[in-house]
């Protein structure tokens, strides 16, 4: 018989031997293979995305769509910028770059639970307890890669600090993968020499073989290729990526030497090396109580931590020439009240709120839509998560007909038909 | 195995509506047995669906010893259970580990862990700054447990619960740490919460307006939280410190909001979404009113709820529903905590019918699982026939439970599996310091999102991540250690013959023999290595432990 594990072997052989071996490990091959030789072209082509996610719900109306003099419009004041629209005064840094992004001021959702209004932003469906279905980076990776003859490594969907919602039904290959904001990736090294290790993953694979043969469903087969792509992160020079203190001191300091910062930083370095969708977490907006003190007038201002570090983030892209082609966005899962409660907080709102988009061809300098005088309802067309999306989609040249079968065979558009939002383009 | 293989594809082929047997699988002459599998099958029949073969004995005595006492069987319960040639031989292996004194201890420590996570999350009590004692919580659930409390009893007392979070403490009660962090916001969590576990109804939502999708009504929320308005936590702080120290949970008299208040009418308001207040008095999710007065030596608020809770149905179907999706992945409806007209049940009668029974048996939840275990669909195999290739939750069906669905370990049985499997001395510390390593292991996969919620994610969920620490992990590498003492050198080193070493790390691993294949590679890797054996046997252990035949419950 056929023994299968290798002796002497290096890392690129032994892909091969395994995809000989199984058709299940092809991906996995062709993965490993085209990598240097398509480097270059993977960075002058490559479409991308990143999203600063704000987790608890950040008040839009202290951000990004003020009410200067009405009774819910809180003390913030508003500044102009370098776009056609006026921000909070706590973000003096991102004025500056306005002219790149475009705030759509008139969203208007339904979800003003966390888990669900995290799952609904996340991927334009309401939870519905038959179906999981995938995230934006999900979804946005899988397209991207595609289109691209792809030599990345390290996984197409990278979630820093925080965790992302997952693939759903486009299977665990689809994954975020999960780093903290410091870059560095646990449990990276097995310490044997590669020999080695390729004859203990030759062994796995074995093993992993039998399990797979006997029909035991999608989880078992996803199992083999984490393994594959776990092999490949572990050999991988792309994980230099991730090693955000091999900037300029300068440079880290300009985003801001705290966890966003580091995350926004590591966003631009894995866009710059083939990464197609980047989450950064930035956590802390579901302010209840001292909203104003804790976005800006504290100590450690919220608004100080996300200006730092996405202003940075956008001039960083500009001056690279890479916010032609890497589409930005930046949203929670809902916004707060404009009332102001008993404890200077603001609670759950998901009526009237904004998100901000820029990049990849979209129009900056913009504001799209509007609110009331007071900020409690939207005066002008509504967008939804699904909207947002398709622009998205739109500006990074996929198809609105891209369609998904879950396996069940329910199918399953991209952006849950959302409409692109016209103004962005124009 | 083959024969029913072969049936099924011709079946198929023909296009003939297949037929489930007509002989049932053995009820063990338990009633509760027969019906279950009499339920599930009624749903194969009209799905037209065959079930798969059942699993291997010992893919059922690993299943078992996993979902009872959360870790894998070592190798000598294997075999023990092996030599058992008795018919009734699966009776007899769940009685023993639910009753036998031998497994007392891991039995209890299993379901702590289990209801720990739902009652305060993987996170609860490990942040700072925190009012929740983790060790209370734990202590109080050990308890319950070790000396089989009823369910209806442990919600009794979870609901009502007044005294201490923290041992030690003269009026220390565990069971308070469950409210302790759930008090915010005039105790909208505590409503949410209490709603949603015990009673499987999710109305976090129509705190601020009606469910879309249910029958509860903004106003349920405010009189279901009514409730919980007499309920304070007092902090204890450490003398000359912020830190909190202990946190008391006590009922105290409430007077009603709003002025001209009155205890006897202790009233709440809360606002509707067009600005307008409200009012509510407490009532519970079936109509029935609470008392008005607020004065806690008069009416104990949370008292009367908790009757209300063991009273129902909700409560019933809720802990059945648990216990099914807890044994067979998933249960009747999903999310299991969130039942209702909204979201039907794939199996209303027998739901109906578990939640009756566990009530009849005076809320034994060792009764609800012996049930379970000895059903016939908890003992079919993991791999998917043609007959029942359609049942596929992942992919949206609705689950028919025609084979054992696969499903990740917890990262709590990982770690007690890793522990069993290596045969790891627990001599190391007390119980108290073995908890202590096992969660400062887990924290590496678990965020906070840190809203007010207190919602949490793992990435201990099958991805990257989980994979890198099995290969790489400082837990796998001291399961795979070949230092003296350690197992991998005592395996290497014993008397056994070659083929026998390699026969007992898969066992040990995956509760089987290795296959022809993986002889010859391991036999190889023998070769590979040198002569040196504990180095052969170690990359075969590796490899073992690293399969998603050891990862998954299957």
């Amino acid at each position: 018989m056929q023994t299968s594990v290798p002796s002497g072997m290096s890392r690129r052989h032994f892909m091969s031997h395994v995809a000989g071996a199984s058709a299940m490990t092809i991906p996995a091959l062709t993965m490993g293979q085209s990598i240097r030789t398509h480097a270059a072209d993977l960075k002058k082509n490559g479409k991308a995305a990143i999203l600063l996610w704000m987790s608890g719900g950040p008040s839009t109306m202290d951000i990004w769509d003020l009410k200067p003099g009405a009774s819910t419009g809180g003390p913030f004041k508003p500044i102009s910028t370098a776009g056609d629209v006026q921000i909070c005064e706590h973000m003096p840094q991102t004025a500056k770059v306005m002219d790149k992004l475009a705030i759509i001021r008139s969203m208007s959702t339904r979800e003003a639970d966390h888990m669900r209004g995290r799952y609904y932003m996340h991927t334009g469906y309401v939870p519905n307890p038959n179906i999981e279905h995938p995230s934006y980076g999900a979804v946005l990776s899988h397209e991207l890669i595609d289109s691209r003859s792809s030599g990345l490594e390290i996984p197409p969907f990278v979630s820093v600090g925080g965790g992302s919602v997952g693939p759903g039904f486009l299977g665990m290959a689809w994954a975020p993968f999960v780093v903290g904001s410091n870059g560095q990736v646990r449990n990276l090294d097995m310490g044997i020499e590669e020999n080695r290790l390729m004859q203990r993953m030759a062994a796995l694979d074995m093993i992993e073989k039998n399990f797979i043969g006997q029909s035991r469903g999608s989880a078992a087969s996803d199992h083999e290729k984490i393994l594959k792509k776990t092999l490949n992160l572990m050999t991988s020079e792309q994980m230099e990526a991730f090693k955000v203190n091999k900037e300029p001191k300068e440079v880290q300091e300009r985003y801001g030497n705290d966890g966003f910062g580091r995350g926004c930083l590591m966003a631009r370095r894995l866009v710059e090396a083939g990464v197609p969708f980047v989450e950064v977490d930035l956590g802390g907006w579901d302010n209840h109580q001292n909203i104003f003190a804790t976005l800006g007038t504290g100590m450690n201002p919220k608004l100080a931590v996300l200006d730092r570090a996405m202003s940075a983030l956008v001039e960083d892209l500009t001056q690279r020439g890479m916010i032609e082609n890497t589409a930005i966005m930046w949203m929670g899962e809902f916004s707060r009240t404009p009332r102001i409660n008993g404890t200077t907080g603001r609670d759950h709102w998901a009526r009237s709120w904004s998100v901000v988009v820029g990049g990849a061809g979209m129009k900056g300098g913009i504001a799209v839509g509007k609110t009331n005088a007071d900020g409690t309802s939207v005066d002008t067309e509504p967008y939804t998560s699904q909207d947002v999306m398709a622009s998205v989609c739109k500006a990074l040249g996929i198809s609105l007909e891209t369609t998904f079968t879950s396996k069940s065979g329910r199918p399953m558009k991209i952006a849950n038909s959302g409409k692109v939002i016209k103004e962005l383009f124009v | 195995m083959t024969v029913a293989l072969t049936l099924a594809c011709a079946t198929q082929a023909f296009g003939q509506t297949p037929k489930v047997a007509a002989k049932g699988a053995s009820d063990y002459g338990i009633p509760q047995v027969a019906e279950i599998n009499k339920g599930i099958r009624q749903v194969w029949t009209d799905n037209n669906m065959i079930p798969s073969p059942p699993a291997t004995d010992s893919e059922w005595c690993r299943r078992v010893y996993l979902d009872l006492l959360g870790r894998v069987p070592s190798v000598a319960e294997l075999r023990s259970f092996a030599a058992i040639k008795d018919s009734d031989r699966k009776a007899k292996l769940v009685n023993k580990l639910l009753h036998d004194e031998a497994y007392l201890e891991e039995y209890a420590r299993n379901w702590t862990t289990i209801w720990t996570n739902i009652l305060i999350g993987r996170t609860g009590g490990t942040e700072q700054n925190t009012l929740i004692n983790r060790e209370g919580m734990q202590k109080y659930l050990r308890d319950t447990f070790a000396s089989n409390k009823p369910y209806d009893r442990m919600v009794t007392e979870i609901v009502s619960a007044t005294g201490s979070t923290t041992p030690g403490e003269m009026n220390f009660n565990g069971a308070t740490n469950f409210y302790v962090m759930k008090l915010d916001e005039n105790a909208a969590q505590a409503t949410a919460m209490t709603a949603k576990i015990f009673l499987g109804l999710q109305v976090q939502c129509t705190q601020c307006h009606n469910h879309p999708f249910n029958d509860w009504k903004q106003q349920k929320f405010w009189e279901f939280n009514a409730f919980f308005r007499q309920t304070k936590a007092n902090r204890k702080q450490m003398p000359g410190m912020r830190m909190v120290q202990s946190v008391d949970l006590v009922n105290v008299d409430f007077k009603g909001e709003g002025k001209g208040g009155a205890q006897d009418e202790a009233i709440i308001f809360y606002e509707l979404r067009n600005g307008l207040l409200s009012s509510a008095f407490p009532v519970f999710v079936d109509g029935k009113e609470g008392s008005r007065s607020g004065n806690a030596n008069y009416a104990n608020r949370r008292g009367e709820l908790a009757k209300m809770i063991v009273g129902s149905e909700y409560m019933e179907k809720t802990i059945a529903n648990r216990m099914w999706h807890h044994f067979l992945g998933y249960g009747f409806t999903k999310p299991i905590d969130d039942m209702g007209p909204h979201n039907t049940a794939t199996h209303p009668e027998l739901l109906d019918y578990l939640g009756k029974e566990v009530r009849k048996a005076n809320f034994d939840l060792k009764e609800l699982m012996k049930w379970i275990t000895l059903s016939e669909a908890y003992s079919l195999s993991s791999r998917i026939t043609p007959g029942n290739k359609a049942d596929d939750p992942l992919l949206g069906e609705t689950p028919k439970f025609t084979h054992f669905y696969l499903r990740n370990m917890r990262a709590e049985e990982l770690y007690e599996s890793l522990i069993t499997a290596t045969e790891a001395e627990k001599t190391k510390g007390d119980y108290a310091e073995q908890e202590k390593l096992k969660s400062s292991w887990l924290q590496q996969f678990n965020t906070t999102f840190g809203n007010d919620e207190g919602d949490e994610q793992t990435t201990f969920n099958g991805t990257i991540p989980q994979a890198l620490m099995m290969m790489n992990g400082d837990l796998v590498k001291k399961a795979v250690s070949t230092e003296q003492g350690s197992f991998l050198q005592k395996v290497a080193t014993s008397n056994m013959r070659p083929a026998d070493k390699i026969d007992y790390l898969f066992h040990a691993a995956l509760g089987r023999s290795p296959n022809g294949n993986e002889v010859t590679a391991a036999n190889q890797l023998m070769q590979l290595r040198g002569g040196n054996s504990a180095a052969a046997l170690q990359d075969i252990f590796w490899a073992a432990l690293n399969a998603n035949e050891f990862i998954l419950q299957h």
